[in-house]
C-alpha cells in the first residue's frame, strides 16, 4: 500500500491554519453597564431621565458632542460660526457623517429633528428648552401652526443655520442634549410611534440598537456607517436596569457587570477602602434642599424665620453622618458650575454654636422660643433616605424653639401637594439639565408657574434674568447670574442642604471612563481588557 | 362535570367584570396623575397628553371606551413606557413569570407533600420536629432576606451561579428556590397537619382493620384524602407565586409582568394597572377552578351539579 504523505498531512495543516486564523479573529469586545431603571422610552424627543440620555448618547449624535472629560466637542457639525450679535448660528455638517443604514446625515435631518422636537404633537417635556431658537415657543404653544417658521434651515446639503430670538452663551451646549438630536424622517414616517423598536430604528450615533427586552436589558451594537467608527473600540453594549443597588453591586463584585449606575450609599465607607481604584465619587450638577412655602403663614412674612430655620440646619453633621455618600453641604442653590462662583452665604464659615444663638435670637425676635415654639410641618415623599434626614432636621430645630411635624406622602400625592403648595417646608431636590446656572435659577422666576415650588416673587430676580438672556459676554453674564443668587439666597426662600455627588463602580478592565461634571460617558471612548 | 366546568366560566365573567370596574375606580380616585413628574410637563403638553390619553373625557366614557378595547384584546397603551403598548409589555413578560412561577410551585408541592407526610408518619420524631423547625424557619424569613442572602453566598462567595440576570437555566436556580422556600414551608405544615388527622380518621381505621398493607392504606386512601387541604391551599398559591414576585423579580433582575403592578400603581399607569390586574384576576380565578375540578378527583363525597 502506497502511503499518500500528502493526504495524510491535509487534515492537520488545515487545522493548524484554522487554529492559527481564529486566534487572529479578535472576540468581540462587550461592555456591560448597570443603567438605574427600565427605560421609558429611547425617543429622544420623549424621554426625559438620566437612563434613558445614557442610550440615546450612544445611539444619537446632536450637532455638538460630548467629549472623554465632558468638554463641548464637534458632534455631527465639524464647525460652526456664530454671528456677532449672537443670534445667528451657521453650521457645517460632516460630509462623512452617516446613519446606521447608511444614508448620509443632511441639514434637513436636524431640520426635521429640531421641528419634531419643538412640534406640538410630539408632545415633548424638554421642548421649552429650545424656546431661544425663533418662533420655537410659538409652535410649541400652538400660536403658530407652520413648522416651518422654526428658526431652522438647511442651505445646503451640509450646511444649516439656526437662528436664535435672544443670544443664548449656553446653546452650544443644548444642541448636545437629546431633545436636539436628529431623528431619521423616512423611518418615524414609516414606523410612526414604532419607530424606536429593534428593527425600525435608524441613529446617527456611534452604535445602533439590536435587541430591548423589557427589565431585562437593551443591547446595541457599533455602527459601522458611524464617522468616527474606526476609533470605537467596543463592539457591543449592554445596558441592564438595575434597580436592587445592593444586588448591583454583588453584580459588579462577580464580574458580571463593568460599570454600576450608582452604589448602595450604606457601603460607600467600605467599598472606599476595600475598592480605592474602582470606586468613583465625583461631584454632580444636583443639589437636595428644603423649600419654603413663601406664600402661607408665618413663614411666608418673615424673612427672620425663614432664616433661623436655614442656620439651625448643620449640613456638615447630615452628609458626614447621615447621607454619609461624599456628598458635599450645600449653601447655595447652584451647585459648582463651570465658569460660576456660588453666591457667598455669610453664616457658611461660622461654627454651628453660634448659627444656632443666632437662629435663637432671631426666633426670639418674634416671640419664639422653647415655650411658645414655632409649629411648623416638613413634607417629603416616602423614602428612607428622606426620613433620615427629616428626623435629623426635626431634632435640629427643637434646639432652637422650631416644633416641626413630619408628613410623608407616596411620590405623586408628594408632587400634587408640593405643586398645589400646600405645605410650610418641603423637601426637593433638581440635577441640571446642561451645565449653566440658568438652569437651576430659572426655576424660582415668579412667571415660571408651577416650577416656582417658594412662590418667590423678586422683582430685581425677575430683572436681573432678562439681562442674562441678552448679556454676551460669558463673564458678565456669570456675574449677573451670581447676583441673582445672591439676592434669592439673602431672602432664605430654600434651605440648600447638599449638592450630589455620582457614584460608580468602574472595573479595573474598564478604560476611558474619566470624571465629568455631567457624568456622560460615551461607549465610543471606553476600551476593555480582559 | 362539563356543565359545572362552563358554569362557573360564565360566573367569572361577571367577577372579572366587577375587579375591573373596583380597580378602574380605585386608580382613577388615587391623587396625583401619570403626567405628573419633578420636572414639570409643560401645560400645552400636559393638555395634549390628556387629550391623547382621553383622560379628560368623564370617567364613566373612559371606563367604557376601556371595556370596549379589552372586548378586543386591547389594554390600551402604557402611560409610563410610550414606545409600548401594555398589551406588548404584558406578552413579553407573562411567559417568563409563568415559567418561573409554575416551577417554583411544582417544586415547592413536591418537596412539601414529601417533607409533610414524612413528618406525619413520624409524628414527634427528630424527623418531624427537623421538618415542622425548618418549615417555621421557611415561613419566618421573608423572601427579601432569603433571596439577597442566596445570592451573596452562591453568586457572590462561592461563585457557582451568576448573581441576577435571566436567559439561561443556571440564571433560574436561585430565583426557583427563592421562590419556593416558603410555599415548601406551608405545604409541609398543611400536608403534615392533614396527613394526622386523615390517620386518625375512621376509613383509615377501617382500611388498616381490613387487612390492607401499610403502603396501600397510605397511597389508596390516607395521602389522596390529605391532599384536599393543599389542593385548595394550591389555587390561590399558583397565581400568587405566578404574580407575587415583585420582590423576587428586582432582585434577580427577571423580566417578568410583578414588577408592573407595583410600579403601575406607583407611577399611576392606569392602563398598565388594570392590564395586570385583568390578566392576574383571570389567574387566580383559573386556579381557583381547576382545584375545584380536582377535587371531584381527590374526594368521592364530591360531586358536581
Amino acid at each position: 500500500m502506497k502511503l499518500d504523505l500528502r493526504k495524510l498531512l491535509l487534515p492537520v495543516v488545515t487545522a493548524c491554519a484554522l487554529m492559527a486564523s481564529s486566534s487572529l479573529v479578535q472576540a468581540e469586545t462587550v461592555f456591560h453597564r448597570g443603567n438605574g431603571t427600565e427605560p421609558e422610552t429611547i425617543n429622544p424627543h420623549k424621554s426625559t431621565g438620566v437612563t434613558e440620555a445614557n442610550i440615546e448618547a450612544d445611539l444619537f449624535e446632536g450637532l455638538t458632542s460630548y467629549g472623554v472629560n465632558g468638554e463641548l466637542i464637534p458632534g455631527a457639525a465639524e464647525s460652526w460660526e456664530i454671528s456677532d450679535d449672537g443670534l445667528v448660528y451657521t453650521f457645517k455638517l460632516r460630509q462623512n457623517a452617516k446613519w446606521s443604514n447608511g444614508d448620509p446625515v443632511t441639514a434637513a435631518d436636524f431640520v426635521f429633528g429640531l421641528q419634531d422636537a419643538v412640534n406640538p404633537a410630539t408632545a415633548a417635556d424638554y421642548a421649552p428648552i429650545l424656546d431661544v431658537i425663533v418662533n420655537a415657543a410659538a409652535i410649541r404653544n400652538e400660536e403658530e401652526k407652520d413648522l416651518s417658521k422654526l428658526g431652522v434651515a438647511a442651505l445646503d446639503d451640509h450646511t444649516l443655520q439656526i437662528t436664535l430670538a435672544t443670544p443664548t452663551p449656553y446653546f452650544l451646549g443644548l444642541l448636545r442634549h437629546n431633545i436636539s438630536y436628529p431623528v431619521h424622517k423616512a423611518t418615524v414616517e414609516k414606523f410612526g410611534d414604532d419607530w424606536t423598536k429593534p428593527g425600525n430604528m435608524v441613529s446617527n450615533g456611534a452604535y445602533m440598537l439590536s435587541e430591548w427586552t423589557p427589565q431585562a436589558s437593551l443591547t446595541y451594537v457599533k455602527n459601522p456607517h458611524y464617522w468616527g467608527a474606526a476609533d470605537v473600540k467596543v463592539d457591543k453594549v449592554v445596558m441592564y436596569p438595575t434597580e436592587d443597588l445592593a444586588e448591583e453591586l454583588k453584580s459588579f463584585k462577580a464580574g458580571e457587570l463593568h460599570v454600576t449606575y450608582d452604589v448602595p450609599s450604606e457601603q460607600i465607607p467600605s467599598l472606599e477602602k476595600e475598592y480605592p481604584d474602582e470606586f468613583k465619587n465625583t461631584p454632580y450638577l444636583g443639589t437636595y434642599y428644603y423649600v419654603i412655602n413663601l406664600t402661607r403663614e408665618p413663614l411666608g412674612a418673615q424673612p427672620d424665620l425663614r432664616k433661623a430655620l436655614s442656620l439651625a440646619v448643620n449640613r456638615e453633621i447630615l452628609t458626614e453622618k447621615i447621607t454619609q455618600g461624599g456628598e458635599a453641604p450645600a449653601y447655595s442653590w447652584v451647585p459648582p458650575m463651570t465658569d460660576y462662583t456660588q453666591a457667598f452665604v455669610s453664616f457658611k464659615d461660622m461654627p454651628q454654636a453660634d448659627r444656632t444663638a443666632m437662629a435663637k435670637e432671631l426666633l426670639a425676635k418674634h416671640g419664639y422660643g422653647p415655650d411658645n415654639p414655632l409649629k411648623i410641618e416638613l413634607l417629603y415623599n416616602t423614602s428612607e433616605n428622606h426620613k433620615k434626614i427629616a428626623v435629623a432636621v426635626q431634632s435640629m430645630w427643637k434646639q432652637i424653639g422650631v416644633e416641626a411635624t413630619l408628613r410623608n406622602e407616596e411620590w405623586k400625592v408628594y408632587l400634587e401637594t408640593r405643586d398645589g403648595k400646600q405645605f410650610d417646608v418641603a423637601r426637593a431636590a433638581w440635577i441640571a439639565d446642561y451645565d449653566d446656572p440658568s438652569n437651576f435659577l430659572d426655576m424660582f422666576l415668579s412667571n415660571a408657574g408651577e416650577r416656582n415650588d417658594a412662590g418667590y416673587n423678586n422683582k430685581t430676580y425677575d430683572e436681573l434674568f432678562q439681562k442674562t438672556t441678552v448679556e454676551t459676554d460669558p463673564a458678565t453674564r456669570m456675574k449677573l447670574f451670581n447676583e441673582m443668587e445672591q439676592a434669592f439666597l439673602n431672602d432664605d426662600p430654600m434651605i440648600p442642604i447638599y449638592h450630589y455627588t455620582s457614584q460608580h463602580m468602574v472595573s479595573k478592565k474598564v478604560a476611558g471612563w474619566e470624571y465629568n461634571i455631567l457624568d456622560f460617558h460615551l461607549a465610543r471612548y471606553i476600551s476593555i481588557t480582559e | 362535570m362539563l356543565n359545572y366546568f362552563i358554569r362557573r366560566l360564565l360566573g367569572a365573567i361577571p367577577t372579572l367584570f366587577t375587579i375591573i370596574a373596583v380597580s378602574f375606580m380605585l386608580v382613577h380616585a388615587a391623587p396625583g396623575g401619570p403626567f405628573d413628574k419633578e420636572r414639570k410637563v409643560p401645560a400645552s403638553v400636559e393638555a395634549k397628553l390628556i387629550e391623547k390619553y382621553h383622560l379628560d373625557e368623564p370617567l364613566p366614557q373612559q371606563f367604557a371606551r376601556y371595556i370596549g378595547d379589552l372586548m378586543q384584546g386591547d389594554f390600551g397603551p402604557s402611560f409610563k413606557y410610550p414606545d409600548r403598548s401594555v398589551s406588548e409589555l404584558i406578552a413579553a413578560g407573562f411567559p417568563t413569570s409563568l415559567l418561573l412561577g409554575s416551577c417554583a410551585i411544582s417544586l415547592a408541592l413536591l418537596l412539601g407533600v414529601f417533607l409533610g407526610i414524612w413528618a406525619a408518619l413520624r409524628q414527634n420524631s427528630w424527623i418531624d420536629y427537623l421538618c415542622v423547625g425548618s418549615a417555621m424557619l421557611g415561613i419566618a424569613i421573608p423572601n427579601y432576606v432569603f433571596a439577597p442572602l442566596m445570592t451573596l453566598v452562591f453568586g457572590l462567595l462561592l461563585g457557582w451561579l451568576p448573581v441576577n440576570g435571566w436567559g439561561e437555566p443556571r440564571h433560574m436556580v436561585l430565583p426557583i428556590l427563592a421562590l419556593a422556600i416558603p410555599q415548601v414551608a406551608a405545604i409541609t405544615r398543611l400536608t403534615r397537619a392533614s396527613m394526622l388527622e386523615v390517620l386518625g380518621s375512621n376509613f383509615v381505621r377501617t382500611a388498616r382493620a381490613k387487612g390492607l398493607p401499610e403502603a396501600v392504606t397510605l397511597t389508596r386512601h390516607a395521602i389522596r384524602a390529605a391532599m384536599l387541604p393543599v389542593v385548595s391551599y394550591l389555587g390561590p398559591a399558583v397565581a400568587y407565586v405566578v404574580t407575587g414576585s415583585v420582590i423576587i423579580e428586582e432582585i434577580f433582575r427577571i423580566p417578568g409582568i410583578g414588577r408592573y403592578f407595583v410600579l403601575g400603581a406607583i407611577n399611576r399607569d392606569y392602563t398598565m394597572v388594570l392590564g395586570v390586574t385583568v390578566v392576574f384576576g383571570a389567574l387566580i380565578i383559573l386556579c381557583n377552578l381547576i382545584a375545584d375540578l380536582c377535587y371531584g378527583l381527590l374526594d368521592p363525597k364530591v360531586r358536581y351539579d
